[in-house]
């Protein structure tokens, strides 16, 4: 098996399986009580926490592949950044039926008098073109470029689900403050500066070792 | 949901809002008064207490029932005990409840000071002692959005305070919980500014729905809940129940509080539920 059999045959279907499994445990807890006294508010927040950590990871996608040279990790960016959406959207969908109640009013004066919830709809929004334009058909049709151009939007999606997060805490910042610097790291890997650093450590060590210089 | 700012309350403008969330026992309670009072004064009658068979904890005795209750379902004990806000004990909601198992509200000294005649220092069971043990079923209600019902076991408020004589200065009444970061790790996280103070106005504390708690469902107070000692104001969000608490202090200045502190327009030291 190549490296890239072995990704879309093994690994891929692997991490697919993986990232429902959050899904899986709050569905089955949700309706057997297993997540708690609270199980709305319990479903929404972790769903929340979810999109914000698949997302973070997708952004981890192309740092690592500077770092460690190894191209075939971009395969997995494109699952990764879907079920970031899956998860902000079903996140999304639990405050629209149980805190919203479906009722437009409510969710119209939430995102004005609310500001997390206001910059909660700027994480999640952006992710639906990236989400609509994320098969090769879409690619192809856009050009390289333009769609690189419109999938910058996921910075934005990022910033404001960190934000979202700090907003929405009472006391205890720890946790989101976390997610903050994770991002801040993500963002530093990106400076072009650095970003050459990284793909250069790489290319001159395989250089050399092509070379057989130790 | 009507929100005042403590400059909007006259202090002529005595809490008749209380009445509100338990209005219908107080009809409820009128009419029992009349007509069955032994029931009230008699403790013991606790056949009909409050049970959950998955209760557990020693069981206190001699609790009377009260008409000052609601007459909604119980939230189950499991819910009560797992499902807190408890900073000392950490930030999410079971932290209580997996971090309070060892903590030790035996023996327990509560610190009475300030405007009052007789001031001192009591043993949690000298504290209590003169007064009879009532089951009390409130709605807690949380800022957060949440509520439960929990039948508490307590004793009103205003017995106690009056013991102390407080003075004709006393307009508040202010009450901080134990600041102890090795019992209760929470502490050690500077998330709220430790160690944990509420108050009441006078009237507010001497209303009488207003209570100590010592106990949920027939049995001792879990220490995830506020133990050995904690306050249950129904009418007002969960925050101003402060729990554990080991000093009282009566004063003529409003006290500073908690959340107030750390959050000054998300809660008024007058919020009501
Ligand atoms: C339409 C947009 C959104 C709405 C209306 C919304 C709404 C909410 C609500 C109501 C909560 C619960 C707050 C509480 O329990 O006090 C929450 C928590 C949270 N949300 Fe969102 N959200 C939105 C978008 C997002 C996005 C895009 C992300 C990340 C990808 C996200 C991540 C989180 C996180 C991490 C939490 C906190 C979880 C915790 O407390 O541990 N949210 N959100």
């Amino acid at each position: 098996m190549t490296q890239l059999q072995l990704v879309e045959r093994v690994l891929k279907p692997a991490v697919f399986i993986i990232a429902l499994i959050p899904f899986a445990y709050l569905l089955w807890g949700f309706f057997t009580g297993g997540i708690g006294a609270n199980p709305v508010n319990e479903f929404i927040r972790e769903t929340g926490l979810w999109g914000l950590r698949l997302l973070l990871l997708t952004l981890c996608v192309t740092p690592l592949r500077r770092i460690t040279g190894w191209n075939p990790i971009i395969k997995f960016r494109r699952m990764l950044g879907l079920y970031a959406f899956f998860y902000s959207a079903l996140h999304l969908i639990a405050y629209l039926i149980f805190e919203a109640e479906l009722s437009l009013v409510y969710v119209i004066k939430d995102a004005v008098y609310r500001m997390y919830i206001t910059v909660g709809w700027i994480g999640l929004l952006p992710l639906v073109p990236l989400a609509v334009t994320s098969t090769d058909g879409m690619l192809r049709r856009l050009g390289g470029k333009r769609w690189q151009q419109l999938h910058r939007l996921v910075y934005v999606a990022a910033v404001a689900s960190v934000g979202h997060y700090l907003l929405l805490v009472k006391a205890d910042l720890r946790d989101p403050l976390f997610y903050l610097a994770v991002f801040l790291l993500l963002m530093l890997l990106r400076l072009p500066p650095v970003a050459r650093q990284l793909s250069g450590l790489r290319s001159s060590e395989s250089g050399r070792a092509a070379k057989g210089i130790r | 949901m009507l929100i005042r700012k403590p400059s909007d309350i006259k202090s002529s403008e005595i809490t008749p809002e209380s009445v509100y969330l338990n209005r219908r026992s107080f009809i409820r309670g009128a009419g029992s008064i009349a007509g069955a009072a032994a029931s009230l004064l008699v403790p013991g009658s606790a056949a009909a207490l409050a049970t959950d068979p998955k209760a557990s904890g020693e069981t206190l005795d001699k609790i009377s029932e009260t008409a000052f209750s609601t007459e909604e379902a119980l939230t189950p004990w499991k819910d009560v005990i797992r499902y807190n806000n408890f900073y000392e004990f950490g930030t999410n909601k079971r932290d209580p409840y997996d971090n309070a198992q060892d903590f030790k509200p035996r023996p327990w000294t509560i610190k009475v000071i300030g405007e009052c005649e007789k001031p001192g220092d009591l043993d949690l069971e000298d504290f209590l002692k003169p007064h009879a043990l009532e089951e009390r079923i409130y709605r807690l209600r949380c800022v957060e959005a949440w509520s439960m019902v929990v039948p508490w076991v307590g004793v009103p408020l205003a017995p106690i305070l009056k013991r102390f004589e407080p003075t004709s200065k006393a307009k508040y009444v202010a009450f901080r919980t134990l600041f102890n970061p090795g019992q209760m790790p929470g502490q050690k996280v500077p998330v709220l500014d430790w160690p944990y103070v509420e108050g009441l106005r006078i009237d507010e504390a001497m209303h009488p729905l207003t209570i100590f708690a010592v106990g949920l469902y027939g049995r001792v107070l879990p220490n995830q809940n506020g133990a050995p000692i904690r306050l249950v104001v129904p009418w007002k969000y969960g925050f101003k129940s402060i729990k554990s608490i080991v000093t009282i202090r009566f004063t003529e200045e409003e006290p500073p509080t908690s959340w107030n502190v750390a959050a000054p327009h998300e809660y008024g030291f007058y919020r009501d539920a």
